[in-house]
């Protein structure tokens, strides 16, 4: 009998993907554990393993169609000489729907750019069908509606769904999303059309998310890294000339442990906004944000605080490679309590970042460079770098971020801690 | 074509068996029912339908004695009971035939005699049918729906005797008005017997075990009813135990027990309303996977029973016993057994109705069990006498309760008592079965003048305040 081949979940938060590309054609053959389809998501592209053998029957969905519900037949799996049906089989409520399973991430998409535990695809501004109590409880609960499936009469969001989907997320504070907005197209105006990848549309729903709905502000310091410098060459230094045991820490390691050590010291900063409490995190986890080719992403660096500076290191350009080659596994990127954005290396100035919510703070690093400062009465020469903390106000008052800098400065300027 | 091969057998022509059977033909399937006694069951020979007659009846006795209040004047006003008892007859008579032509119209075949599940054959479950014990055909179809019903409850020593103890059969069909009644059990079974008795006149006592008449109601609607039910008359003996039973010529004395002191009700005749039971015997489940318990078989959301393939829907399925639950459960196991996606029936969307004067009607949770749910609540009221309309058709006793989730405005129970509650509840169904909240009820225009306008004004109550009190 026919078997209806299924958009296939690939994460708890998936509700939907694009059909990447067919592997097999029509007529061909499948194996169990053959490679049928990859499906690409906001966060990676994944390949469709056949579970049950037969003919690919039909191609129900073509290649490249984008925004396809989980769940939604996609082709049908006919036993050889089996005739083959129009239209996808009706299923009764027992059905088990699975007739394909994920594989690990392969990849050549990108993933993500951060992190948070329920990201979710965008609305398209297509008409959301939910009862008005599914949309009560979820605006409560900070349920985007668009990213869920409906079980009711005509796929209407039902209060069950939302209540699924509730105890499926943990709690994020995430508040309603705002509708999508058009760009408006300047009149006359010649343009090229470059549609969005997966990745463009989360980076543009997250971060519109974070700017308009957290309340942002900005703590700015300057800090001098002569002493972390001289430390560095000193390290790198003791590093054998080559062989496994080779490293070569960067200024943006020590940074990273240097941010993780001050976030064990203001462990209130460690912390995320929810509906009905803040949330301290218990591990300090660093995103670290990697620029890749049309986006970013942020690897994390899980209990920084507890690991040495080579393990850091290693771990950071590992983590970085493979973001850039697509590798990356969705554990390695969502989470995170704190991230980093160090834009040194373009000798940028200051910057200011934009909030990874649920995370309550971003430290923005700008380039160190040899500027003149007042020591005493005298002016004397001083490698210094602008570093700019973004916080939730919700969570993080003023006071408290002034204290997280000046912290972070300390530890900098004094760096011996990073490594005892 | 072979006769005896169906796509889907129904054994019980009830509001359960019948509808499903309906949906089932409708949706292409070739359906046979099985029905031992009459097309339309209970419901509409012995139980909701007949009693509505009674009960209109009864209101237009009540009616005649009370046209003063509207300016006439009426002498001599009597009625012949036997004919009252007749129209009931004849409105189950003429509905019946409606079923029956309904079924044929929708290419269902029926089939008088007994059924009962007799096994598998070829992949097929069998259905042997009897007549008078003796088995007459045996049919065959992948899909079986169970759908036999329930009976009364009878408690020993209060058997239906035919004369002195009623059941529900009896007393719908009774040869003359009794002068004295006790009616044990105050479900709406119970109930609206005891209406419609005193409203054609007889002194009647009611007896319930429960510290409340309509135990499944609200117990602010249970109260507005037990004062009602006494100024009309009646004597209610709630937290109440039943004694000896002795049967006189034309007589019953029972002993009955409230707060230690027992006294002795002497009536006519006794009404015993106490429940029902499942009709689980002799329908062939000894030896399958279907499991019974405490005469009900036990079904999944989707009324799928430990057997593949065989359904029960209704009475024998378990509570609430209501004849819209089973034509509601049926329709989803045709649609089911047609392969179409359907939605589990949610207990709490299923409205009550009992037809005594002044109705009452109510759909999911009491204030009690809300509460127990761990819910904030928010409770609106609204009485009749507030209700323009109710005051001009002289009906202004009622009242109607709304029970809200403070958090997400979710309508948790609505509870209503008063003229024509009963037309109005599915008003709340509707919000209910819609997932709408306080927002879209306070936003709802109510027609105006009518009686509907409490529902909005309860509503109106939970929140900002009623307009009219």
């Amino acid at each position: 009998m026919s078997i209806n081949i299924l958009m296939p979940a690939l994460s708890p938060t998936m509700t939907e993907g694009k059909l990447a590309r067919w592997v097999k054609a029509e007529g061909e053959a499948i194996a169990a554990g053959d490679v049928i389809a990859e499906i690409e998501t906001d966060k990676a592209t994944m390949e469709v393993e056949a579970v049950d053998e037969g003919v690919l029957g039909r191609i129900l969905i073509p290649e490249g169609t984008e925004g396809i519900a989980v769940n939604t037949p996609i082709g049908i799996l006919v036993a050889e000489g089996e005739s083959v049906p129009d239209a996808p089989v009706p299923a009764t409520p027992a059905a088990a729907p699975a007739s394909v399973a994920p594989a690990t991430a392969s990849a050549s998409a990108a993933p993500a750019p951060q992190a948070a535990p329920a990201a979710a695809p965008t609305a398209k501004g297509r008409r959301v069908f939910a009862s008005p109590l599914a949309r009560r409880i979820a605006a409560g609960k900070g349920i985007d509606l668009s990213t869920l499936k409906g079980s009711g009469p005509n796929g209407r969001i039902v209060r069950r769904d939302v209540e699924q989907a509730a105890s499926a997320a943990p709690p994020t504070p995430k508040p309603a999303a705002a509708a999508p907005v058009a760009a408006p197209v300047t009149a006359g105006a010649g343009y090229e059309r470059v549609p969005h990848s997966t990745m463009r549309k989360v980076i543009a729903r997250r971060l519109t998310e974070a700017k308009t709905t957290v309340p942002h502000f900005y703590v700015e310091m300057d800090v001098q890294l002569d002493a972390l410098l001289a430390l560095r060459k000193q390290l790198n230094a003791a590093s054998p000339a080559e062989g496994p045991d080779a490293y070569k820490i960067s200024v943006n390691d020590m940074l990273v442990k240097a941010a993780a050590l001050t976030l064990r010291r203001v462990p209130k900063v460690n912390v995320a906004y929810s509906d009905d409490a803040t949330l301290v995190y218990d591990d300090v986890d660093i995103s670290v944000a990697v620029s890749i080719p049309d986006g970013l992403i942020t690897p994390i660096v899980r209990r920084a605080d507890t690991k040495g500076l080579r393990q850091i290191s290693n771990e950071v350009r590992d983590l970085a490679t493979r973001a850039r080659a697509g590798r990356l596994k969705p554990e390695e990127f969502q989470g995170g309590t704190f991230s980093i954005s160090n834009m040194g290396m373009y000798g940028v100035k200051a910057f200011s970042a934009i909030l990874n919510p649920p995370q309550a703070g971003i430290l923005a690093i700008a380039a160190g460079e040899r500027r003149p400062v007042v020591k005493g009465d005298e002016i004397t020469i001083a490698t210094v770098m602008t570093v700019t903390l973004s916080v939730d106000h919700r969570v993080v008052d003023g006071a408290l971020a002034a204290e997280w800098v000046s912290a972070f400065r300390n530890v900098v300027e004094n760096p011996m801690s990073l490594v005892v | 074509m072979n006769t005896t091969q169906f796509d889907v057998i129904v054994i019980g022509g009830g509001p359960g068996g019948y509808v499903a059977a309906i949906r089932a033909g409708q949706l292409g399937l070739k359906v046979a029912v099985v029905e031992a006694a009459q097309l339309g069951g209970i419901c509409l020979n012995w139980g909701c339908i007949p009693t509505k007659a009674l009960l209109r009846a009864s209101e237009i006795n009540h009616l005649l004695h009370n046209l003063g209040e509207f300016g006439f004047a009426a002498d001599n006003v009597r009625f012949d009971f036997a004919r009252v008892v007749k129209r009931s007859r004849n409105v189950s008579a003429q509905l019946s035939a409606g079923v029956a032509h309904l079924l044929k119209k929708h290419k269902v075949t029926v089939i008088n005699g007994f059924g009962k599940l007799a096994g598998m054959a070829g992949g097929q479950r069998k259905v042997s049918v009897s007549v008078d014990g003796k088995e007459t055909v045996t049919l065959t179809a992948p899909n079986v729906i169970v759908a036999t019903g329930a009976r009364a409850r009878v408690l020993p020593g209060l058997e239906p005797d035919g004369k002195l103890v009623w059941s529900y059969r009896e007393a719908m069909v009774p040869k003359e008005l009794p002068r004295s009644l006790l009616v044990i059990g105050s479900g709406a079974i119970g109930i609206e017997f005891a209406s419609f008795y005193r409203n054609m006149g007889a002194e009647v006592t009611i007896v319930e075990v429960a510290d409340r008449i309509l135990p499944v109601e609200d117990a602010e609607i249970s109260a507005f009813a037990c004062k009602a039910l006494e100024k009309q008359g009646m004597k209610i003996l709630t937290g109440a135990k039943l004694g000896a039973i002795r049967k006189g010529d034309n007589s019953v004395t029972i002993d009955v027990t409230m707060g230690g002191k027992t006294r002795q009700v002497m009536v006519e005749r006794v009404i015993s309303a106490v429940g029902i039971v499942g009709n689980v015997e002799n329908i062939g489940l000894e030896g399958t996977a279907i499991e019974v318990d405490r005469t009900h078989i036990r079904v999944d959301p989707y009324c799928r029973t430990g057997e593949k393939g065989v359904y029960a829907i209704g009475d024998i399925a378990g509570a609430p016993w209501l004849a819209h639950k089973a034509s509601h459960e049926g329709v989803m196991v045709a649609e089911q057994i047609a392969g179409r996606t359907v939605h589990p029936i949610n207990p709490l969307n299923i409205p009550g109705c009992t037809y005594c004067r002044p109705q009452v009607a109510s759909v999911g949770m009491t204030e009690e069990k809300a509460k127990a749910a761990g819910h904030k609540l928010r409770v609106g009221r609204f009485p009749f006498i507030g209700n323009g309309k109710a005051i001009a058709m002289g009906e202004p006793e009622g009242m109607v309760k709304t029970i809200f989730d403070d958090a997400t405005g979710e309508l948790l129970g609505a509870h209503m008592i008063g003229p024509e509650v009963t037309e109005m509840i599915q008003g709340y169904v509707i919000a209910r079965t819609g997932e709408l909240t306080d927002a879209e009820l306070k936003e709802t225009i109510f027609p105006h003048p009518t009686i509907s306008e409490t529902m909005h004004e309860a509503v109106l109550a939970a929140y900002d305040g009623a307009l009219h009190i």
